[in-house]
């Protein structure tokens, strides 16, 4: 806790050192930004930026690269993993996070981020679950909730059709490789601090070179629902909870899943 | 006595510090920034406790906060 | 260095360590999985990475996050694999990352067969993946040769900052040659760092990426790659030249072991007394079409046979060089089948027949 004297002289909350100072192109109210900061605490407070690598998605964070103050690749849509795991493996001193949405991890990356947690690749996934495609204008995704309308299910999602959305956590828990998956959400102030609190073990275990990490954040996307920025917070406890509960559903320590 | 700085070129007008000031002292300004938002703004600042969770929860760092004297720090942050 | 005998495959995986290049991503696939086996064993002993992706589209992406770290990485592929990779290959050209990629061909098209074939030219010579980028392409006739252009591909792709393919049909992978490696140099040439991935210290953060939204920074991008392959042309133009004099009737133009196919059928027409040249491409990507057209059009060479295990692709590249100044024919055969040298000969004659008169 820092002291009562440093409180004072200096200001209680600053954009950290790993964000740049640019206006993110993210709509207003999306909790990419907040997302964004989380990581990029989690890096200032361990100290990392100077040996940290990104790697940026294809979806709305495609331009991730902008708002962090380190070095970033940028990988095709849904090759974050692979990207993390190539540069990692040869280079396991410095500290490699994979940032996806979940058209990116969920749908065309599925293959990789299954093989690159079972593999159990020592990098810091941050999967964004806002249960459609943002960049492209709201399309359906492969963690759209039952009955929910995007432009490519305008009748609502059809179970018969299309399937159930998939629950990357609980999927990727059931690999036996020690790994450490949380999902978190960020739509209000106390989900926040437990988010941050999640990315930030997910880089200490890339620090203590523990285990493979995915850290499934629940994100608001209030253009693509069609709802402001704080109904799309109430949406998220209202709706997403339902299918996608929150909580740690493997630790690399016990192995055991939750 | 603690206070907020709310930087106008950041703020979209997405409201959600609104709805997290427990001292509900924040609204959306008459004006709109040179980017044609809405942007948020303290309307009573005498009665701002510090507590950071306007800050916390704005998607695009835009609000800052200081803090003098007694500080009701709500959240380890 | 003594010579050793060795699978091509094998010295391949070899002539890469001696490059320097440590770092191997692979998948299997026949008729090139001996380069992973052999990867396997070798790496522990010299200390480098090792990894057998899910696929090949994993496996062209881990080469991009590989690469940007500066360091020397490679993978090896045949033909189905390659199509695969052909996504990261562009973004890897769009983003001028070196790297090294093999590609020990089998029939075609679709999952064909296993046998040797010469029916990806098109697709490693004209780019491959979407976009307006090259590769540098070389072909080898020989296990040694394999070694030689192995070692030097990563030489150009750190030249370049570009990916580099080496195309061997199947039979550069499979037969046995005696090669010679040459010794590892002692200090080699530290990886030029300069644009790579190495942490934002003291210096901004590097990005790299091959997005570029502003249509005029894309468009300056591709301008920019496009003088590479303009400077390639001049510079890495590789070619040999078997028995070509002046006397000439006919020249044959062939590469990869289909060039000694036809070398065998040369020596036997010799005998024969029928005089034929042959123009062998080393690098087919810059393609060497002044050097063709300037052998072609020497007098007494009334026309060019190109030989292909494919049905004509790189013959396209023939007749675009000779710019209408002799009739090229065509013979190849395809699926794995290998042209015998006495088929080449039936050929030659044949076209004495018809440009006799």
């Amino acid at each position: 806790m820092k002291t009562e004297e440093q409180d004072i002289q200096r200001s209680a909350f600053v954009r950290p050192d790993s964000m740049t100072d640019v206006v993110t192109h993210y709509c207003p109210g999306c909790t990419h930004g907040v997302i964004h900061r989380l990581v990029a605490e989690a890096i200032d407070d361990l100290g990392l930026r100077e040996r940290t690598v990104g790697v940026a998605p294809v979806g709305c964070s495609v331009l991730a690269y902008n708002y962090f103050n380190c070095d970033f690749l940028e990988a095709p849509h849904g090759r974050a993993p692979a990207l993390g795991t190539g540069f990692k493996r040869l280079r396991p001193d410095m500290i490699v996070f994979t940032y996806q949405g979940d058209g990116d991890l969920a749908s065309i990356g599925m293959g990789e981020i299954i093989h690159a947690a079972n593999r159990g690749e020592k990098f810091t996934a941050i999967f964004v679950n806002n249960a459609i495609y943002g960049m492209t204008g709201g399309q359906m995704a492969p963690t759209t909730l039952p009955m929910q309308i995007t432009t490519t299910c305008p009748t609502g999602r059809d179970m018969n059709e299309t399937g159930h959305p998939i629950k990357i956590s609980e999927l990727l828990s059931t690999l036996t490789t020690p790994s450490y998956i949380e999902r978190v959400s960020v739509h209000s102030p106390q989900h926040i601090l437990k988010a941050k609190k999640a990315i930030r073990q997910a880089f200490q275990n890339q620090v203590d070179d523990k285990c493979f990490s995915l850290i499934e954040v629940l994100s608001t996307c209030p253009t693509n629902w069609g709802i402001t920025p704080t109904e799309a917070t109430s949406w998220v406890e209202d709706q997403m909870f339902k299918f996608f509960p929150l909580g740690c559903f493997k630790r690399p320590d016990d192995g055991k899943v939750k | 006595m603690p206070g907020i700085v709310i930087d106008k070129n950041h703020c979209k007008g997405c409201e959600l510090c609104v709805r997290a000031c427990p001292m509900d002292i924040i609204s959306m300004s008459k004006d709109i920034s040179v980017k044609g938002y809405f942007y948020a703004q303290l309307h009573d600042p005498s009665r701002c406790i510090g507590c950071r969770l306007c800050a916390i929860v704005c998607p695009d760092v835009a609000i800052e906060v200081r803090t003098h004297g007694t500080t009701f720090a709500l959240v380890d942050y | 260095m003594a010579k050793v005998l060795m699978k091509g495959n094998e010295a391949i995986a070899e002539a890469a360590l001696r490059a320097g290049a440590n770092n191997y991503f692979c998948y299997p696939i026949t008729p090139q999985t001996e380069v992973a086996e052999y990867m396997a064993k070798r790496m522990p002993e010299v200390g480098g990475v090792f990894l057998q992706g899910e696929s090949e589209v994993a496996v062209g992406n881990m080469i991009f996050g590989a690469a940007a770290t500066g360091k020397r990485v490679f993978t090896t592929s045949s033909s189905p694999g390659i199509s695969l990779m052909q996504e990261s290959i562009s973004y890897m050209a769009g983003a001028q990352l070196p790297c090294v990629i093999v590609n020990i061909m089998r029939g075609g098209p679709g999952l064909g067969g296993i046998l040797p074939a010469q029916s990806d030219y098109f697709q490693a010579v004209k780019g491959g993946g979407h976009g307006d980028y090259r590769l540098l392409v070389l072909a080898p006739s020989t296990v040694q040769e394999a070694v030689d252009l192995m070692i030097l591909s990563f030489d150009l792709a750190d030249k370049y900052r570009n990916p580099v393919m080496m195309i061997g049909d199947g039979m550069i992978g499979q037969m046995m040659e005696a090669v010679e490696f040459p010794d590892k140099d002692a200090d080699p040439k530290p990886p030029d760092e300069s644009w790579a991935a190495t942490g934002a210290k003291d210096r901004k953060p590097r990005i790299i990426k091959s997005l570029f939204l502003d249509p005029v920074k894309l468009e300056e991008n591709s301008w920019l790659l496009h003088e590479k392959y303009e400077r390639m042309k001049k510079e890495e133009v590789r070619f040999e030249l078997y028995k070509v004099k002046p006397e000439n009737e006919f020249m044959i133009v062939s590469y990869g072991t289909m060039a000694r196919i036809c070398q065998t059928a040369i020596d036997e027409l010799e005998e024969e007394g029928v005089s034929i040249g042959l123009f062998r491409p080393i690098s087919l990507f810059p393609f060497p079409s002044t050097q063709i057209l300037e052998e072609a059009t020497k007098e007494n060479v009334k026309a060019l046979l190109t030989v292909e295990m494919s049905t004509a692709q790189m013959m396209e590249d023939v007749v675009m060089a000779v710019v209408g100044n002799r009739p090229v024919e065509f013979y190849g055969r395809c699926g794995g089948i290998v042209p015998t040298p006495e088929e080449v000969k039936e050929k030659i004659l044949e076209m004495q027949k018809t440009y006799s008169k």
